[in-house]
């Protein structure tokens, strides 16, 4: 008997059942890979350590620090220099809690080091298959690879420290089908705002979508992931991506990716895990890839985006009004042409070599216009070491912009690369919310092309102007 | 955790959609290794300006806010970072819940672990809510019940395991680690 066509979220979710959930009790998820960092798992660790706990699966654990480090290039003893004491503290306070509970740790300087959703894949740590849990909602960037990956709170972060697994409800599925082919000049980058300005940022909330069609199978690993990152942004706790060809090629050989005979065991058990042909979706959106431009936000959530080439909407209600007053633009305007202040290349959505070479494209022969400030910033020790190989850091160096150590850096302004109040940043991070660049700053949501292109024209500009 | 059930007290009543962490609590305040004293940072970009003075203008500086432990918001609060930071600023502040017409995934079930209620009601509900600022408004657990300003009960969602923690004072971690034997049988299987 054929059994029911099933999601590729079903199989996962059913192969890492501990327990069903029943009329009284959530299922009981067991996780494969729990990723930590600095900001919020300090008060787990100190739950645990109330309760006389241990760490359940310390091989399942792994740990760097992010957000709160600096990306202000080393000293001349080679180490990255921490001027701000409350950071501090946070990041020895990791240290501490992984040399006691047993936890692999890179740390701040080592050369392992990174953003823990670009290191994770990087490391071949992240496989198809995979439950993949962390204390941060882009988290979902791992389903890239065909894995069930989501954020989680520091409860839960305690939880899965203790006992590997975590109470869930399962949600419901939500298809994002885009077929076609993009044109010259348009991206991953594009195509995820393109969605988020559709479904609106509470218009996944409840679901897990699987990216599908064409264009998504047409996309690189590190592509792929740039669209599975901002599935938070559209309320979807996780976002996936069927594993193929493309995924398996990335993953060979990586340190932590199954070898030998393990790898083609794999590779064989991973080749059944996309979604059955006949399978039921409780959702689909349907897009065009070939009609869709360069995308930008003008507003203060990544929802509010459009076309480069479009008219700021009107304000449609209250809060809608409220966002342009804070963006300080007016309804009914192009946003191309805006003066920018600042451009920040990096962050766990776009920090990836293949984002630094489409930067590179722009800002080689080319020089950062006068007044802005560009930085850009790899997404792990090992991105900076490749992009350095191939002089890409001295393409940026030599236009004008600032190449930093690997962090979030100026995503989450909380590590000393912040906006000023009242600045305009062309940023390739995930967020516009109302300072989250830096109290008072104001963020546009865009490609590493597109942040390019304003950093050397100092405004909003299309890049296939520039390209 | 204290037992949660019966919250009655007047709303704040915070008319803004999409109501994110970054905005509940901004991103800078993230660098302590506890929780205590969050609530002093609550929307502190909203409440201070730049040189730390309280804007009188916004709702939770009016005296009329004081001592109210119910928020009523817009549309899809709590949207955004994963940041538990943001239930427990609430928290420390002095609110037990708040009601929307829609809350982020997150940070739902971060609240629900924290005794704070995260209250789904329908549009007419809350537009009634909106227009009724600082009215009292009384939230049963129990009962899964929210009892409007004109005397009305509506019912909202709630986990029923979240529930039973409230009600009963108990935390998810001791549950999941009364399951020892069946994640240790899950192990044993995926080591085969």
């Amino acid at each position: 008997m054929k059994s029911q066509p099933r999601t590729m979220f079903e199989k996962i979710w059913e192969a890492h059942l501990v327990r069903p959930a029943t009329d009284d009790t959530p299922a009981i998820l067991y996780v494969d890979l729990h990723l930590v960092h600095e900001v919020t798992s300090p008060q787990a660790f100190t739950w645990l350590r109330e309760r006389g706990l241990k760490v359940r699966r310390p091989e399942r654990t792994v740990a760097t620090m992010d957000h709160s480090t600096p990306t202000t290039p080393r000293g001349r003893d080679g180490k990255i220099p921490i001027l701000d004491n409350a950071a501090a503290a946070q990041i020895a306070t990791l240290e501490k809690n992984c040399a006691e509970f047993g936890i692999e740790l890179h740390a701040l300087g080592t050369d392992g080091q990174g953003i823990v959703h670009v290191i994770g894949p990087e490391m071949g740590l992240t496989q198809p298959g995979e439950v993949i849990v962390c204390g941060d909602s882009h988290t979902s960037t791992h389903g890239a690879f065909g894995a069930l990956a989501f954020g989680i709170g520091t409860s839960e972060v305690s939880h899965v420290l203790a006992t590997q697994s975590l109470l869930q409800q399962p949600p419901k599925t939500l298809a994002v089908t885009v077929e076609g082919q993009l044109r010259p000049g348009v991206t991953a980058k594009d195509i995820i705002l393109a969605v988020i300005a559709r479904l609106g940022i509470g218009g996944g909330t409840g679901h897990v979508i699987e990216y599908r069609g064409s264009a998504i199978r047409a996309l690189s690993m590190e592509e792929r992931m740039t669209v599975c990152n901002m599935s938070i942004e559209a309320g979807a706790r996780a976002g996936m991506i069927a594993p193929d060809e493309t995924t398996f090629a990335y993953l060979k050989g990586r340190p932590r990716a199954p070898q030998g005979a393990a790898w083609d065991r794999a590779v064989a058990a991973w080749r059944k895990l996309p979604s059955d042909e006949g399978a039921t979706f409780d959702r689909e959106e349907k897009f065009d890839a070939s009609t869709l431009e360069p995308m930008i936000t003008y507003g203060t959530n990544p929802g509010m985006g459009i076309a480069i080439s479009a008219d700021i909407p009107a304000p449609s209600n209250a809060t809608a009004a409220k966002a342009l007053a804070y963006m300080g633009l007016t309804g009914e305007k192009r946003l191309a042409g805006h003066k920018v202040d600042v451009v920040f290349i990096g962050s766990c959505t776009n920090s990836r070599l293949s984002d630094l070479r489409a930067a590179a494209t722009v800002f080689k022969g080319r020089k950062v216009a006068d007044g802005v400030r560009t930085l850009v910033v790899p997404g792990s020790q090992a991105i900076k070491k490749a992009a350095e190989a191939e002089g890409l850091d001295r393409v940026f160096t030599e236009a004008g912009a600032e190449w930093r150590e690997a962090g979030c850096s100026m995503c989450i302004a909380m590590n000393g690369d912040q906006l000023k109040p009242g600045q305009y940043a062309v940023s390739t991070s995930n967020r516009n919310f109302e300072g989250r660049q830096g109290a008072g700053g104001r963020t546009f949501l865009a490609s590493p092309l597109t942040a390019a292109a304003a950093a050397v024209t100092g405004r909003v500009t299309d890049a296939r102007e520039l390209i | 955790m204290e037992r949660m059930d019966i919250i009655t007290s007047k709303t704040v009543v915070l008319p803004v959609e999409n109501v994110d962490t970054d905005q509940i609590i901004p991103a800078r305040f993230l660098k302590a290794t506890s929780k205590v004293g969050l609530g002093s940072k609550l929307f502190a970009d909203w409440r201070f300006d730049a040189e730390g003075k309280p804007k009188t203008d916004f709702i939770l500086n009016r005296p009329e806010a004081a001592g109210a432990s119910i928020l009523v918001a817009g549309d899809n609060f709590g949207c955004g970072s994963s940041r538990e930071h943001a239930p427990w600023a609430l928290v420390d502040y002095g609110f037990r819940a708040v009601i929307s017409t829609s809350i982020a995934d997150i940070f739902r079930n971060n609240s629900l672990k924290n005794g704070f209620i995260p209250v789904m009601v329908d549009a007419a509900s809350h537009a009634k809510l909106l227009a009724a600022p600082g009215a009292t408004v009384t939230i049963s657990v129990k009962d899964r019940t929210v009892t409007l300003p004109d005397g009305a009960k509506v019912t909202f969602p709630i986990d029923p395991f979240a529930r039973y923690c409230l009600l009963q004072g108990v935390d998810e971690l001791e549950f999941l680690l009364s399951q020892e034997k069946e994640i240790a049988a899950f192990e044993a299987r995926l080591s085969q």
